[in-house]
Formats: C-alpha cells, structure tokens, sequence
C-alpha cells in the first residue's frame, strides 16, 4: 500500500522500526499535494524545504536514539490560524498577509516537540468565521468527495487535505463546530476536547471563551494519539484545565459500549433535516444499541435556542478581539500618507483588510455589546448558556454521552449559502450547544446520504472531561461500520 | 419595524473602525437587519433569576511569580511592523483629533 494511503499511527511504526524515513514520509506527502493541490487548494502555504528540513532533523533525533511519541515523523496539515515561527501566519484574512509570527503557538510547540512534520499551512474562513471555507480572503477549497461543494469550515483545508491523502492528520480550531462540521462533510473524524483541554496560546483569537484546538484524522484512533500530542495543561493560557489528559488514546483502542448510556438528543431531527442525514444517523444509533449500549430519548428543549445565543455571544467576543488590529504593530496598513489621523487609518485598513463575514459580525457584536442594548441580547444570551449548560448536565445524570446527527446537511454547493448569512448558520446548529457548555464532542463517519452519496457524520457529545467517551463511542461506531463496509468510509470516495 | 437602520449601522461601522462605502452601509443595514431579528429569540428563553454565563467553565484569576523571563526581542517584536523608527513601533499622528 502507498504510503500516503497508510494510518498515522502505521507510519509512525514504521518510522520508528526505521523502515522508512521521515523524509520519505513526508516527500509522498507532497508529491500526493503537487498532484491534487490544483483540484482541492486546501493549503493556503507549502514550501517543500522548510519540510523536509523538519523530516531530516526527525531522522536525525531517531537516529541518535531520542525517544520520540508515537507521531514522530508523521507529517500534518497544520491550520492557518496557529502561529508558526518558520511559516507565514494569515488567519486566511487580507490584514495579516504575509505575516510572519514572531513566536510558535503552543499547539505548534508540542507538535514540533512529538516529531511531527509540518506540510504547510491550511485554508480556513477569514478568522474562523464560516461554515464553507468560502470566507477565506484568498481561494476557495473543495470537497474531496464532490469538487463542486463546500468541505466544510472554517476548518475546511484541514478537512479536505485528510479527506485528499494530502496528510494523514491535520489540526483544526472549534468554535461553534468548525472542527466536526467539516470532518462530518468530508467523511474523516474530527474532534473538539473539552474547552481549556488544549492550549489557546499562539491560536489567533475568535471567540475565546468558545475557541478549543483538535484534531482531525481519517479514523479513530489517529486523531486520538494527535489529540494526545498537543493537549494538556498550558501555563500560558489562562484558561487551560490544569488536569490531565483524558485517556484518549486507550479509549479508542477499547471500542466496548456494551452497558453504556447513550442518549438521542429528542430536539437535533425531524424538520429542516436532510432525510438521508436521518437516515444514516437512525442506523449508527440502532447499530450501538446491538453492540450492547442502552439507548433513551432525551430532551434538551433549549439546544434549538443555542444557535441565537451563538450568534450574540461569539460576534460580541470577536468584535473586541479583533480590535487588536489596529495597523499599528503588525499586519497591514492603508493610507498613512502623512495627513492621516491614527484613527483614519485604522478605519481605512481594518476596511480594506477584513472580508465581508468578518465585518458583518465585528458590527454585530459592537451592537449586542453597546449600551441600552447589551441586557437584551448579549445579557440574555448569556442566560440562554447557563439553561443549556444546566440542560447538558440534567442530561448527563441519566446517560454517559449524548448523540445527533453532525450536521443538518450533507456538504452544500459552493456558492448556494454565500450571500444568506443566516443559511450558513445553521449548518452548525447540533455543534454549538457543546462549545456554549465547555463539553467535549466528536464528528465520526457513519455512512453516505442516499440522495445524494455524500458524507454524514455522527455527532457523541460528552460532559466536560469525559473527551475518553467519545472516542470509546466513536471507535466503536467505526469497528462496527467498517467490518459492515469491507473498509473505512474514505475508500468509497471518487479518485481525484 | 426594521430593528436596525442604515444610521445606526453607520455609528457600528465609526465604533467598530471600518471605513465603509454608502452601498455596504445599505448592504448590511439589511443583513444585520435580518440577524438581528432573528436571534432576538434568546429573550423568549431564560427568566429573570437565570445567572448569567461569560464561560463554560468556572474560571479563577491565574497568577504567576513576577520574576523576569525571557521574551521577544525588540527586533522580533518589532518583525511585522508596517513602520520602524529607532526601535519603536511609528504610527500616525495621535494627538490633535477631533473627538
């Protein structure tokens, strides 16, 4: 089998029994991108030798005896939002263009630290605000199953690069689901841990008390071992969980539900649901219940209210992050001619240098946050996040973890939501309620929609900490389907 | 009844410091119109005596020693700036303004 094709955790066995080298490893890589590149575009940056310059210092570590984790060598696609000291850094936004991070994210550190090898840098929508990739100020990526549609986003390049065997793993950020949205529409599994349970340093801010780092991997167990290399306690983010790592990685090598609590979400069905999304999302529940899991309904009425509250909370934190981008210490700047006021060209260059969606939510969230009406909308949302938070927790006393289709939809075409704001949206109405509630949530595969053959992704949520259930759960969805299919959902997916 | 009008996007637009044009005021004055309506529905759910949530998580003030560590030098902390004078960030005037 060629080695673009191989899991990240065979690579790193064979890297280690050293039957392979890194460079080789990571060479097949970007062959794979120099040919599918042109087709998919879900690299924003690449650049060959700063690559294989990382691969030759891993063989170099390997050889002198180092030990190294169980992803040395590996290569990885890495999101465009995580600062990099050796590569530019953009946010995939106009005002960062060409940047260069003095300093690496800590998610960057810890992956440098574990061996892996960074491919380049991923498309993502303008500051992570999207749900198609489609707000990236530079190039539109498609979806590896059907060129025509979106991959998901914001983390979308990430998504379509594992979907394309461009990279066997990729990191992504979730805010409101950009991690197992794009996972669920380009078939791979992707993972948002708990919030705080992987470090925001160095992560360009959107929404911080939403933003969470994770992994995506094309099964189980791969983004499991990821998730272990770069989560954990960081000194320099002030929120990071000083607790361990949730045992990920033995989850998703023990795929046993037998006695397990799984609850149907009632609220995440029925209307505005696409019927094969339904379909395939009924089937993965049915197939848990026979693998010995018990399965009730439960009602979380206030989920459906979470995508509202979303939209006030996560504009209102935005529009007072990004006015770090004032023109003044890094990034563009517009006309400062010599007669401009600072202030005149801090307006002229946030104009020219932030998209459409960034501006619509920066005005969104200056409103819901300005005085006669914070009470009314960011006020009240922030009431609607303590009822879902008590809603998740009623919940979690009477299952382990919580189920629902990823999305509403399969992957949609490029260009259908582009101009109907409120039609994006809600592609990440069953995502949010876990990133308003901390919880830690996954997007494993679970078949193809019959309407249309594209990708579905089932979504396990767990209470905060419990990040080991939904790799329990998700690896036993995956043992199950795949015995059933005669092989991952990825080997059904058109040749690029 | 607009929940929003194109003079109230305008005042966004000043505080948020985005020099629009006069078509993008009337674009998102419609847009925002629209979002805005729409997630008004929060104020159907949560009561009175729900407290409020800024986090999902209880957070507690992080303190560290206040000892000197290493950080970036003037030259890496100055390696994106759009204007360099003698170590210092340049910016436009500041002084002066009309408020």
């Amino acid at each position: 089998m060629s080695l673009i094709r191989k899991t990240a955790a065979e690579l790193g066995s064979l890297i280690a029994a050293g039957e392979v080298s890194a460079v080789e490893v990571a060479e097949a890589h970007l062959d794979r991108m120099a040919e599918v590149e042109p087709k998919v575009k879900a690299f924003l940056h690449v650049d060959r030798e700063t690559t294989i310059e990382q691969a030759r210092a891993v063989d170099a570590r390997l050889r002198a005896g180092e030990r190294l984790g169980p992803l040395a060598g590996v290569p990885i696609a890495h999101k465009d939002i995580f600062t990099t000291r050796d590569m530019p850094t953009t946010a995939a936004s106009k005002i960062l263009e060409g940047w260069r991070p003095p300093y690496d994210a800590t998610v960057t550190a810890r992956l440098r630290e574990a061996g892996l090898v960074i491919l380049g840098k991923t498309n993502l929508d303008e500051f992570a605000m999207g749900s198609s990739t489609e707000n990236s100020a530079y190039q539109v990526t498609h979806n590896p199953w059907d060129l025509s549609r979106v991959p998901g986003g914001s983390s979308g390049g990430s998504s379509a690069a594992v979907a394309a065997y461009e990279a066997p793993l990729s990191t992504g950020t979730d805010t409101g689901g950009s991690i197992r949205q794009p996972a669920s529409v380009t078939g791979i599994v992707g993972m948002k841990p708990t919030y705080g349970g992987s470090s925001r340093y160095g992560l360009i801010a959107f929404a911080s008390s939403l933003d969470t780092p994770g992994p995506f991997a094309r099964n189980v167990l791969d983004a499991a071992l990821l998730h272990e290399a770069f989560s954990g306690y960081d000194p320099m983010d002030s929120t990071s969980v000083d607790a361990p790592v949730p045992s990920v990685v033995e989850a998703a090598r023990n795929p046993d539900v037998s006695g397990m609590r799984i609850g149907v979400v009632k609220e995440f069905a029925g209307e505005g649901f696409q019927p094969g999304v339904l379909a395939r999302y009924q089937e993965a529940v049915h197939l848990l219940e026979s693998l010995g899991a018990k399965v009730v309904e439960v009602s979380c009425p206030s989920f459906t209210t979470a995508l509202p509250a979303y939209y006030l909370i996560a504009p209102s934190e935005c529009s007072s992050n990004l006015a770090r981008f004032d023109a003044m210490r890094y990034g563009l700047r517009v006309g400062d001619d010599g007669t401009r006021s600072a202030e005149e060209v801090m307006a002229l260059t946030r104009a020219a240098g932030f998209g459409p969606e960034v501006k619509r939510r920066i005005m969104l969230g200056t409103y819901a946050l300005s005085s006669g009406y914070y009470d009314a909308y960011y006020g009240q949302a922030q009431k609607v996040r303590t009822v879902i938070s008590r809603e998740f927790e009623a919940a979690y006393q009477q299952v382990d973890v919580l189920v629902s289709p990823t999305t509403p939809t399969t992957a949609f075409p490029i260009g259908e939501r582009a101009d109907d704001p409120m039609a994006m949206y809600l592609a990440d109405l069953c995502t949010i309620p876990s990133n308003l509630s901390g919880n830690a949530a996954m997007s494993v595969p679970c078949g193809l929609a019959d309407e249309d053959g594209l990708p579905v992704g089932l979504q396990i949520m767990a209470p905060v900490l419990g990040d080991d259930r939904c790799y329990r759960v998700g690896a036993a969805v995956e043992q199950a389907l795949e015995s059933h299919w005669g092989g991952g959902l990825l080997s059904r997916a058109p040749e690029l | 009844m607009s929940a929003i009008t194109r003079d109230e996007v305008a005042h966004l637009a000043r505080l948020s410091r985005l020099a629009l044009t006069d078509d993008e005021l009337d674009h998102y004055a419609t847009q925002l119109d629209q979002i805005i309506e729409s997630v008004a529905k929060v104020s159907e759910v949560a009561a009175d005596d729900v407290p409020p949530s800024s986090h999902a998580l209880p957070l507690t003030n992080v303190f560290r020693a206040d000892e000197v560590r290493q950080s970036l030098t003037p030259d890496q902390a100055l390696s994106g700036a759009p204007a360099v004078e003698d170590d210092r960030f340049r910016v436009p005037r500041i002084l002066g303004e009309e408020a």
